[in-house]
């Protein structure tokens, strides 16, 4: 553990927006489900293939002889996925219950909630980035030179479970920071806007970028994924460093740091 | 790692799934009068007037005929059962109207072969349904501002609602016919059209023969089939429930942009 002094990390309003996200995503994350449920498949192209054959994942159901099977097809390779996908409690669904908002289904719910959030996650992203640029917390996610080249170190400490708690973040720290503000918020804010019909006719050229509406639906899911992957990532990094200290920097702003002699020297 | 750590853990995964199955508590949402379901409704507006804002009188995009690969797959009512337009059915339209009435100086009844006559505008579309799928077919029709210029909007005028030959639900107080609405700006946007036929032929009844609504920049459902009427009127009070359209009605968006 550490036991060098207190630094203030991270700001006021990055502990904010932080917690905003976080409960943005997860309201973001069930009520997509709930959507995505509407249509449980995702396919390739500017349609959804009836009569010809575009989808890369379809989750539905099948009656056998052993009763109401949930059928993943991923790639054209079949799965029996009865009780998590296609069907669960019984009930012809793709994703579960437990997995929705509203649990119950309801397309129109899930479409009200989901907007709701993506508008609270749009204007706290743009208010961050801007307060971000202006007073340089945008320097602390972006590796320099130096970071880069102690990549190496960075990721066989992480790999050894020997983390550095400097008052700067460790390069790998930087680079996931920044592919999920950067890279995968921005990526799902945009497919999301390529999916409306109305926003098409303000830049026909995201469609025209992504591929199509229902590659950039297909986008969409894959990128909730990836940040889902984030998540898990993330919530071992903080189990794995210490929770405490994690949980009072992201709270309080306040983070104990290694003592001197433990201390990165590029930190 | 200690062993407190472990019990931590064992700690966080119990709320994080307590957290999840507690997705019940977000059920109130679905009733249409609550709070809750008033709060996270308030973006409508804001949606409606930033897609506004940026979009203007621009066009939805087009495609070419080698982009149609499969027919429109039909949703919702595919085959009213109302006697009056089963016998319409059975005649070819021969003896089917278009009303236009409301707030109008000139109100209209429109036969197929009026509407044909008119100057036609073609499309090769792309259908987005709310469910999340989509379908790319060519429709033709006459612009939906031609027939209104035709029938001299009164300045009162806000909206036109389109009411429709199908019973898209049942129950012990009646049958409820299919209605939607949409604002002057969509009704006279250049690619709105009263479509009478789908990819080269005459509109299959299945796809709302023998006249529907195409509203390219929104969501399939606003796209109304079977039109027999279209009333121009200034407020949805006395229609429905008074959300302006029957999915409206139910909880979707009155504005299907997005």
């Amino acid at each position: 553990m550490p036991t060098g002094p207190l630094v203030y990390r991270q700001r006021l309003l990055t502990r904010i927006t932080h917690w905003v996200w976080a409960v943005s995503l997860f309201f973001l994350m069930l009520t997509g489900l709930q959507i995505f449920n509407a249509f449980p498949s995702l396919h390739i192209g500017m349609e959804s293939g009836f009569d010809y054959d575009n989808a890369i994942l379809q989750i539905g159901a099948r009656e056998t002889p052993d009763g109401l099977r949930g059928v993943t097809r991923v790639l054209g390779a079949e799965f029996d996925t009865t009780g998590i996908l296609g069907v669960s409690d019984g009930e012809v669904r793709a994703f579960p219950a437990a997995l929705t908002i509203p649990s119950k289904i309801s397309l129109a719910t899930g479409r009200v909630i989901h907007f709701f959030f993506a508008w609270v996650l749009v204007i706290t992203l743009a208010v961050w980035l801007v307060a971000s640029a202006v007073n340089g917390h945008l320097r602390q996610l972006i590796p320099t030179w130096a970071d880069l080249k102690a990549l190496p170190r960075d990721i066989a400490d992480h790999a050894r479970l020997r983390f550095h708690h400097g008052a700067e973040y460790g390069v790998l720290q930087k680079l996931a920071y920044a592919s999920v503000l950067f890279v995968a918020l921005p990526l799902m804010i945009l497919t999301g806007l390529s999916m409306s019909p109305g926003f098409n006719a303000a830049a026909p050229w995201l469609l025209d970028l992504f591929g199509g509406r229902q590659t950039a639906r297909t986008i969409h899911f894959l990128t909730m994924l990836a940040l889902l992957g984030f998540f898990a990532v993330h919530m071992a990094m903080i189990l794995l460093a210490g929770p405490l200290n994690e949980m009072r920097s992201i709270l309080t702003g306040w983070y104990r740091t290694d003592g001197d002699k433990d201390a990165r020297s590029d930190d | 790692m200690p062993v407190p750590m472990i019990d931590r853990r064992k700690l966080l995964l119990g709320s994080a799934a307590l957290a999840l199955s507690g997705c019940k508590v977000f059920d109130s949402a679905t009733d249409r009068d609550s709070a809750l379901r008033r709060l996270f409704a308030s973006h409508e507006g804001l949606t409606q007037t930033a897609q506004r804002a940026l979009i203007g009188d621009r066009l939805a995009p087009e495609f070419t005929e080698a982009d149609i690969r499969q027919g429109q797959r039909p949703n919702g009512s595919v085959d009213p059962s109302g006697a009056d337009y089963r016998q319409m059915a059975e005649t070819g339209f021969a003896d089917y109207r278009l009303t236009v009435s409301g707030l109008v100086d000139t109100p209209l009844s429109l036969s197929l072969a009026d509407l044909t006559a008119m100057p036609s505008r073609t499309q090769i579309t792309r259908h987005d349904c709310v469910e999340g799928w989509s379908c790319i077919a060519k429709w033709q029709g006459v612009p939906l501002g031609t027939v209104l210029t035709l029938a001299k909007p009164k300045l009162t005028a806000r909206y036109a609602v389109f009411h429709c030959y199908d019973a898209i639900e049942r129950s012990l107080s009646g049958e409820v016919f299919y209605y939607e609405s949409i604002d002057l700006l969509d009704a006279y946007h250049a690619q709105t059209i009263l479509a009478y036929a789908m990819n080269g032929a005459p509109l299959p009844v299945a796809n709302g023969a023998p006249l529907r609504l195409r509203v390219e920049r929104q969501l399939g459902y606003k796209m109304a089939k079977y039109v027999h009427t279209i009333e121009l009127v200034d407020s949805f009070a006395g229609l429905g429930f008074g959300k302006g359209s029957y999915w409206a009605d139910r909880g979707y968006e009155w504005y299907a942009g997005i």
